[in-house]
């Protein structure tokens, strides 16, 4: 167990205290330029999002459907770089809300482990999501961010099984991230029934805050979530309203309408 | 090499060294237990191998036979080279031995589906004939450029029953197929085996597939000590994902004098930038669910790999190469485009036997290791492919009109 809190950690008691899920967005950094991610990020945040999970893009993201991919290709174009997630770490931590990264783990591993968890938190970064790094892979990971006191975020399927699952949630801290379905990011029409009892299988290994991602993309379905759930996690439906904006403007504008609407959603 | 080392080889919990391991979402970690598990009680299960060994009887053609390339090694400073003819098997290269021995493992675990990536079509080819053969479905991811260059490995792989998937993500080649695939598991997993076509992927596939290829080399290896009355000074085989390579090279490691030496795709040339030689080239780091050697940027992106060869075209390598390279047990050499098409044509003129163009990168390894090592030398070269999917783009590099 760490003994230390983040921003993120402090989060989950307040909304707690206020009866409510936290609201967790998700945008790739460099997307959808190097330039403009932060607006959007600002945007999201002035709409009602409680806390921000900015995607390091990867080339070969084999967790993320067509629209994380998509909006990743669109950064590597863009020449996103781990300079540039720190960067944008800085820049929403700035505005007050708590942040992690989420990336795949060749980058930590070519950035150097050590110095990414120190960077993450030069940069105000609460901690990093790892959705392929698999907790006994993560020895020389979890040493790197109980040093640099950051929390290590680790992604539960409904796959996983009884056994398994407390040597999972063990090795996590601020908070769970439970996956709601078997398959690949993006939007779906309802939240698999998976993830309610998901949700309460984790609860019986460990007291840690649990969100769910994968397919979250409305009000109705973040209210739905809400009722067992302490954050919902949305990315996808984000990502493409800024992928059917014309400007920049009109995609601060249309992600500020679906963060409060969402924001709505996870007041229960 | 010490007995230590060579235990280490012998993969610890899905490790060889610091290499192999696991780096996958947490959604795939059931399957892929389940799948070691299987495979573990296969390896040990009489009755399994023998089913296998009576398909390879029967259906692949096995044992394939060595033949020794007496022309060709005229060119090689006169050492003697023999070739194992993997060629020769069913479908027409190496990779129908892991194909029949996974198919077999899907229908132990009760999936009816089966799902495999392929570059030049090979694996995909292979992949849709054992489906076939057991009534399997079978889905085979193909970047959409490789659907194009080996339009008829596609007609193929439809005419054997497959759905040939066309990749549109990334690069739209090989790695591309392979996240795709990844993609399809990890939402499938329940009903659905990733048949996966070489020695990479997360443990236990660099384990498993070795062990169905181990084959080569143990017939290989009894074969040269029929023939010639000694083991050969070196076993030479071309590296990509490395499955064919891994399967002559296993039965030799402890064979401490028998030198191990694997030719990667060295493209336009190594110092140009656009090559496939993974280990000559590239550096330690995590793709496609295990460590190993990888073509990466400063990011620890993947970089696009470039080979005449498709099979070969890939920015990663199977764990045990990486490990092997480290220890020095084996040893990695880049071959460039033009080296193996002349080593591809010289064998068809010299032999009579037209090669994949992944084989040409070994056959032109030979020529370079035959004169370093003099007339004395004898020389195991794993054929592990025939030319005939590589007559359209050989007819275009030697200017053949079609």
């Amino acid at each position: 167990m760490v003994s230390y809190s983040t921003p993120l950690s402090d989060l989950f008691i307040r909304v707690k205290a206020e009866n409510r899920a936290a609201l967790i967005g998700y945008l790739p950094a460099g997307f959808p330029s190097i330039a403009h991610s932060s607006r959007v990020i600002a945007a999201m945040v002035e709409g009602g999002v409680d806390a921000i999970e900015i995607g390091f893009p990867y080339s070969d993201p084999v967790m993320d459907g067509p629209v994380i991919q998509d909006a990743a290709e669109q950064s590597l174009k863009n020449g996103t770089g781990a300079s540039d997630v720190f960067d944008l770490m800085a820049a929403t931590t700035k505005l007050g809300v708590p942040a992690v990264v989420m990336t795949y783990w060749n980058p930590i591993e070519r950035y150097g482990v050590e110095a990414f968890a120190a960077s993450l938190k030069a940069a105000g970064g609460s901690g990093v999501i790892t959705p392929d790094l698999t907790v006994e892979e993560s020895s020389q990971w979890s040493k790197a961010a109980e040093d640099s006191e950051i929390n290590r975020i680790y992604v539960v399927a409904p796959s996983t099984s009884e056994n398994r699952m407390p040597l999972v949630t063990s090795q996590c801290s601020g908070f769970i991230y439970a996956a709601s379905l078997m398959g690949v990011t993006g939007t779906r029409t309802s939240v698999s029934g998976d993830a309610r009892d998901l949700v309460s299988r984790i609860r019986s290994t460990s007291d840690l805050p649990v969100a769910v991602g994968l397919g979250v993309s409305n009000a109705t379905q973040a209210h739905e979530v809400a009722a067992y759930a302490d954050g919902v996690i949305v990315g996808s439906a984000f990502i493409r309203e800024v992928q059917e904006s014309a400007t920049i403007d009109e995609a601060c504008e249309r992600v500020r309408a679906l963060a409060s609407s969402l924001a709505q959603g996870v007041r229960r | 090499m010490t007995p230590e080392a060579t235990a280490q080889v012998r993969a610890i919990l899905g490790h060889f060294g610091n290499y192999g391991g696991r780096f996958v979402p947490e959604a795939l970690i059931g399957a892929l237990d389940q799948l070691e598990a299987a495979h573990l009680a296969a390896k040990s299960d009489p009755s399994f191998q023998a089913e296998l060994a009576e398909l390879h009887r029967t259906y692949t053609g096995r044992p394939s036979i060595i033949t020794e390339a007496k022309r060709f090694a005229e060119h090689a400073g006169g050492a003697r080279i023999f070739l194992k003819r993997e060629d020769l098997n069913h479908t027409g290269s190496h990779k129908i031995n892991n194909v029949l021995g996974q198919a077999l493992l899907t229908k132990r675990m009760g999936k009816k589906r089966i799902i495999a990536e392929t570059g030049a079509g090979q694996h995909g080819v292979a992949s849709a004939t054992a489906a076939a053969l057991m009534g399997l479905e079978c889905v085979v991811y193909m970047g959409e450029e490789d659907t194009k260059r080996q339009a008829l490995n596609v007609a193929r792989m439809k005419l054997l029953g497959a759905e040939v998937v066309p990749v549109t993500q990334g690069s739209k080649t090989l790695k591309d197929a392979i996240n795709e695939a990844m993609r399809d598991w990890v939402t499938n997993v329940e009903t659905t085996h990733y048949l996966l076509g070489t020695v990479a992927g997360p443990h236990p596939f660099p384990e498993m597939v070795r062990d169905f290829h181990r084959v080569i080399g143990v017939e290989a290896r009894a074969q040269m000590l029929a023939e010639v009355g000694r083991l050969p000074d070196a076993v030479l085989a071309c590296v990509g994902g490395g499955s064919n390579a891994i399967g002559i090279f296993h039965p030799f490691i402890d064979d401490a004098d028998v030198r191990l030496i694997g030719f990667e795709a060295g493209g336009s040339g190594v110092e140009t930038g656009k090559h496939a030689a993974t280990i000559t080239g590239g550096s330690p780091g995590v793709l496609h669910g295990t460590r190993t050697y990888v073509l990466q940027d400063a990011n620890g992106q993947t970089i696009e790999s470039h080979s005449i060869s498709a099979g070969l075209d890939y920015p990663g390598v199977g764990p045990e190469h990486a490990y092997l390279h480290d220890i020095g047990r084996a040893e990695y050499r880049a071959i460039n485009d033009d080296q193996a098409m002349q080593a591809f044509s010289l064998l068809s003129r010299t032999e009579g036997i037209i090669p994949a163009i992944e084989t040409a990168h070994a056959l032109a390894g030979a020529l370079i290791v035959g004169r370093e090592l003099g007339p004395d030398a004898i020389l195991l070269i794993n054929n592990s492919g025939r030319g005939d999917k590589d007559v359209q783009t050989a007819a275009q590099y030697f200017g053949i009109p079609l």
